[in-house]
């Protein structure tokens, strides 16, 4: 596939005449399925030490730039979402085409965290009383 | 890449679903206990695409934005609790079974007004075995049921905690995710028979 200046993959069928793309896809070039990666709604993302200013970075567009941003502290995928009003399934991508760059660590949810043990369901319950 | 900074430990991050019928409340209960207003998030499917995740080549068919609100709340550094309200209608059952992949529970919410529309919820949660509460959430001018009369109207299995809440209030939100959690740990201790 031809990639375009920023080595992400370039869409031909992007012109006039192929129709309408899914709106919200367009940050994506249209690509709705990211490159590698499973990325849970509460999978964890981390930016890579210096990612911003690696040289993998130079040519990112600013929604890739946005997520590194965040993530400079671990932030879950679903407040990604949130915090720069794309659709979860956009973020996805772009989360994709950043983990294939090396620029950020992914954390999906632990075996604990869908079966979590009597000590962390206690826990739980007793930081909701104190709120 | 090594992201093992001692700063930047990734918490575990549980996740309970709120549900139950149009305009119940879930949005209302995700604000209450959360920490930080409900955020707001969407994801797209065409009419077409609800059943499959391919959107490609879509020419005329309809795309639908099914909105999602969450909070979060935080125990402390290692542990959050994620709130996701599901979308009101489950024909979006794409979205649904993604939030209910590896949930700790539900709450579902009832209006005694018009309890046939937490049905559908109260089903879904039955037959994945996520374990739920009913809360059933006091309107004004609502008639107050009993909570056994709740139960029996919904068909419930006796285990299951009904709650009567106000989920406008902090604290009658907080009491309905204890009751919650409470019970996802006393089926842990004795476990209900899968037959
Ligand atoms: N009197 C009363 N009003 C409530 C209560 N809970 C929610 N409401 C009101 O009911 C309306 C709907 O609440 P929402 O939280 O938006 O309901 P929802 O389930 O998120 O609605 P949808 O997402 O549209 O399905 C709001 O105006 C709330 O203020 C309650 O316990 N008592
Ligand atoms: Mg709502």
């Amino acid at each position: 596939m031809p990639t375009n200046g920023s080595g992400l993959p370039h869409h031909d069928w992007l012109d006039d005449d192929a129709g309408p793309v899914v709106r919200p896809y367009t940050v994506t070039g249209g690509r709705v399925r990211p490159v590698t990666g499973g990325f849970d709604l509460l999978a964890f993302v981390l930016a890579a030490p210096g990612a911003i200013r690696a040289p993998e970075a130079a040519q990112l567009q600013p929604e890739h730039r946005a997520i590194l941003a965040l993530a400079r502290e671990p932030i879950s995928v679903a407040e990604i979402a949130a915090g720069l009003d794309l659709v979860v399934g956009v973020v996805r991508v772009l989360l994709g085409d950043l983990l294939a760059s090396g620029l950020i660590a992914l954390h999906e949810p632990s075996a604990m965290a869908h079966l979590p043990d009597d000590d962390i369901l206690q826990a739980v319950v007793n930081g909701l009383r104190a709120l | 890449m090594d992201s093992g900074h001692s700063e930047h430990s990734i918490p575990l991050a549980l996740k309970i679903l709120v549900a139950g019928g149009f305009g119940v409340g879930k949005t209302t209960l995700v604000g209450s206990v959360s920490e930080v207003r409900p955020l707001h998030t969407e994801e797209v499917l065409t009419s077409a695409g609800i059943g499959t995740d391919d959107i490609l080549g879509v020419e005329s068919k309809r795309t639908t934005t099914v909105a999602m609100d969450f909070g979060r709340i935080t125990i402390n550094d290692d542990l959050q609790v994620y709130l996701f309200g599901t979308p009101g209608q489950e024909r979006f059952w794409f979205v649904w079974d993604e939030l209910a992949f590896g949930a700790l529970g539900a709450v579902v919410l009832a209006d005694t007004r018009r309890l046939a529309d937490c049905f559908p919820s109260v089903d879904y949660f039955e037959r994945r075995r996520i374990p739920f509460v009913v809360g059933v959430n006091r309107f004004d001018g609502a008639r107050r049921f009993t909570p056994d009369a709740v139960r029996q109207a919904l068909d419930l299995h006796p285990n299951v905690p009904v709650v009567s809440c106000d989920v406008r209030d902090r604290q009658s939100g907080k009491h309905v995710l204890v009751a919650l959690v409470e019970h996802v740990a006393a089926k842990r201790g004795h476990p209900v028979p899968t037959a």
